[in-house]
């Protein structure tokens, strides 16, 4: 008969139901603070927010910078810059969301718990929308507020108000849309590399395919083809600068929404505590 | 089983894969206490589990699990109830106190609590020295005895334990049966204990209900069901033909018979005069009888007659 050094108490403590998803995201985030690459990544995510910072300045206090004053062009140019971080999180963090889960059956450990699938897949979820905001709409929102600290005036604002909801807008779709993608295509396999190498691939083949038929064409009526190309023509929608591509905007949000959609309805079939094969 | 207030219930529950019936109109009740779940593989255990957890939702009837409905609380059952899945599972990326007190979190205590009750239970698994290794490190024994820490974190009122002893060395299995008897018995932890291992169930359970092919084959307290309703025998005998002819012939007789691991023959016989009805049906056979025994009825007696087995 084995010896125990502690025998099992009976818990009398108190339970909380219903937060099972911001314990996954709270160590999601904890988990992903303590890995150093990750930070390094963070770090440099933010350094197109600097230089705009500095451009900022400039053009606030020297009239001879006044030819890199900002513009809603700006913020819409900023967010085309975070594009490679988005991207570049979104595999990092994505491919293994819910891949590692898989490979190691921690699926039917999840869901045994007192939690929902629908809550397992926003707690996941939510840590990735967490990460790709932090590096899209928080530095263009800051930006936003360094730009009225600077020129001591809220002219630019009021001449641009509507940048407030439209960096919250385009990040929310931006980041949803990626985040969606990611974790739908996540939860098809238990190899998180190849998650990512399908993601990729499916980035930049549409991109190039849309490319193709932009050289054969010579128009940009098949933008639509590129998940990237549908996204940049919403920003410029949102942002009210001239649209890149002459597909009409509403075939953009509706492939958008689309794939948002099919995300959806994929990880509702793969999520699941068992494996049914019929 | 006839239990006024059972800890799980189950009314005409069918589970279907596809074409292929898993549980086929089961009704059954576990009372309180430790209750085994006997079957062969392919039975249907671990469907009931997964439907009792919420897994699968039964194409027919009605689960209630600690007087809760299944279908309509199912996240409340599951606050109440600890599962230790058959097969190799763990969060990746964790040590085991992290993996344990996770999930104590994720079942609803808060963070100090599931952290000091993760290394508790590590202790109480026999996992005390290794909690601050990752859990891929693990060899199959402390994997399962991790899975069994993760069931117990958060204190629940039942246990559904699938198969708690697979790939376990025989020391490992021995102790690991010491855990789940002194959960039962000591800790008035209620345990519903899946398994195909008789001596497991046995050792552990007071109660067991026997599945067959998607159905309940027996069920009740294991030394009811030991209760001879007639004589068990342990038979050797010599025949020039063919054994299983002689058994067929016991058979014809209304005698239940069935081989063992050794080169004897445990026979059923129903009602009264026991040894004179099988030295007859033997000299009528044809058949020596070399070796007969009085024995005690077993578990194994119980599942073999429950599923049909020869």
């Amino acid at each position: 008969m084995p010896i125990h050094d502690q025998g099992y108490r009976r818990y009398g403590g108190s339970r909380a139901g219903g937060r099972a998803w911001w314990v996954m995201f709270t160590t999601g985030v904890r988990t992903m603070l303590g890995n150093r690459r990750w930070i390094v990544l963070l770090v440099v995510s933010w350094i197109p927010f600097v230089v705009r910072a500095v451009q900022f300045y400039l053009a606030a206090n020297f009239s001879q910078a006044q030819i890199v004053a900002p513009s809603a062009a700006t913020f819409r140019d900023f967010f085309g810059q975070q594009d490679l971080f988005v991207f570049l999180m979104t595999i990092t963090l994505g491919a293994s969301a819910i891949a590692q889960d898989r490979r190691a059956n921690a699926l039917q450990i999840y869901l045994s718990k007192p939690l929902t699938r629908l809550e397992y897949i926003v707690g996941k979820l939510s840590v990735l929308i967490a990460f790709l905001l932090f590096v899209t709409w928080v530095p263009a929102m800051l930006l936003l507020v360094l730009q009225v600290l600077f020129a001591g005036n809220f002219t630019f604002l009021k001449a641009n108000a509507y940048l407030f909801p439209a960096i919250t807008l385009f990040a929310s779709i931006e980041v949803l849309m990626v985040s969606m993608c990611m974790l739908a295509l996540s939860s098809l396999s238990t190899n998180s590399r190849f998650v990512g190498i399908l993601y990729t691939a499916l980035i930049f083949f549409s991109k190039a395919l849309a490319g193709v038929l932009f050289a054969v064409t010579r128009g940009s009526s098949f933008s639509w083809i590129s998940f990237g190309n549908n996204l940049a023509l919403l920003g410029d929608v949102i942002f009210r600068v001239p649209p890149q591509f002459e597909t009409p905007w509403p075939v953009s949000l509706a492939i958008v929404l689309g794939l948002i959609g099919l995300s959806a309805v994929i990880l509702e079939r793969r999520v699941r505590g068992v494996e049914i094969v019929a | 089983m006839a239990d006024l207030n059972p800890v799980v219930s189950l009314d005409n529950v069918t589970v279907e894969y596809g074409r292929n019936r898993a549980l086929n109109g089961v009704t059954a009740t576990f009372g309180s206490g430790a209750v085994g779940l006997l079957g062969p593989n392919g039975a249907g255990k671990s469907t009931m589990i997964k439907a009792l957890l919420g897994f699968i939702v039964p194409k027919q009837g009605q689960m209630r699990v600690l007087g809760l409905d299944v279908a309509a609380s199912p996240v409340e059952v599951r606050a109440r109830i600890g599962y230790m899945p058959e097969n190799d599972s763990h969060i990746p990326g964790l040590t085991a106190v992290q993996f344990v007190a996770y999930c104590g979190e994720l079942a609803g205590l808060p963070r100090a609590d599931a952290t000091q009750r993760a290394h508790e239970v590590l202790y109480y698994v026999g996992l005390g020295e290794a909690r601050y290794r990752n859990v891929e490190t693990y060899s199959t024994g402390m994997k399962q005895r991790i899975k069994l820490a993760q069931a117990l974190v958060h204190d629940p009122d039942l246990l559904f334990l699938d198969e708690p002893t697979n790939g376990m060395d025989p020391k490992g299995r021995d102790e690991m049966l010491e855990l789940i008897r002194d959960l039962a018995h000591n800790k008035s932890v209620n345990l519903i204990l899946s398994s195909h291992l008789l001596p497991d169930v046995e050792y552990t359970c007071e109660q067991v209900v026997v599945m067959d092919k998607g159905r309940i084959a027996a069920a009740g307290p294991i030394d009811a069901l030991k209760q001879p309703r007639g004589r068990v025998y342990e038979l050797r005998v010599k025949t020039q033909g063919d054994l299983d002819g002689f058994f067929d012939h016991l058979r014809a007789a209304g005698l239940e018979c069935h081989s063992t691991d050794d080169d004897v023959v445990r026979v059923f016989v129903p009602g009264e005069g026991g040894a004179r009805k099988l030295f007859a049906l033997s000299a009528s056979a044809g058949v020596q009888v070399r070796h007969l025994r009085p024995s005690v009825p077993t578990l194994e007696d119980v599942f073999a007659h429950a599923v049909g087995e020869e």
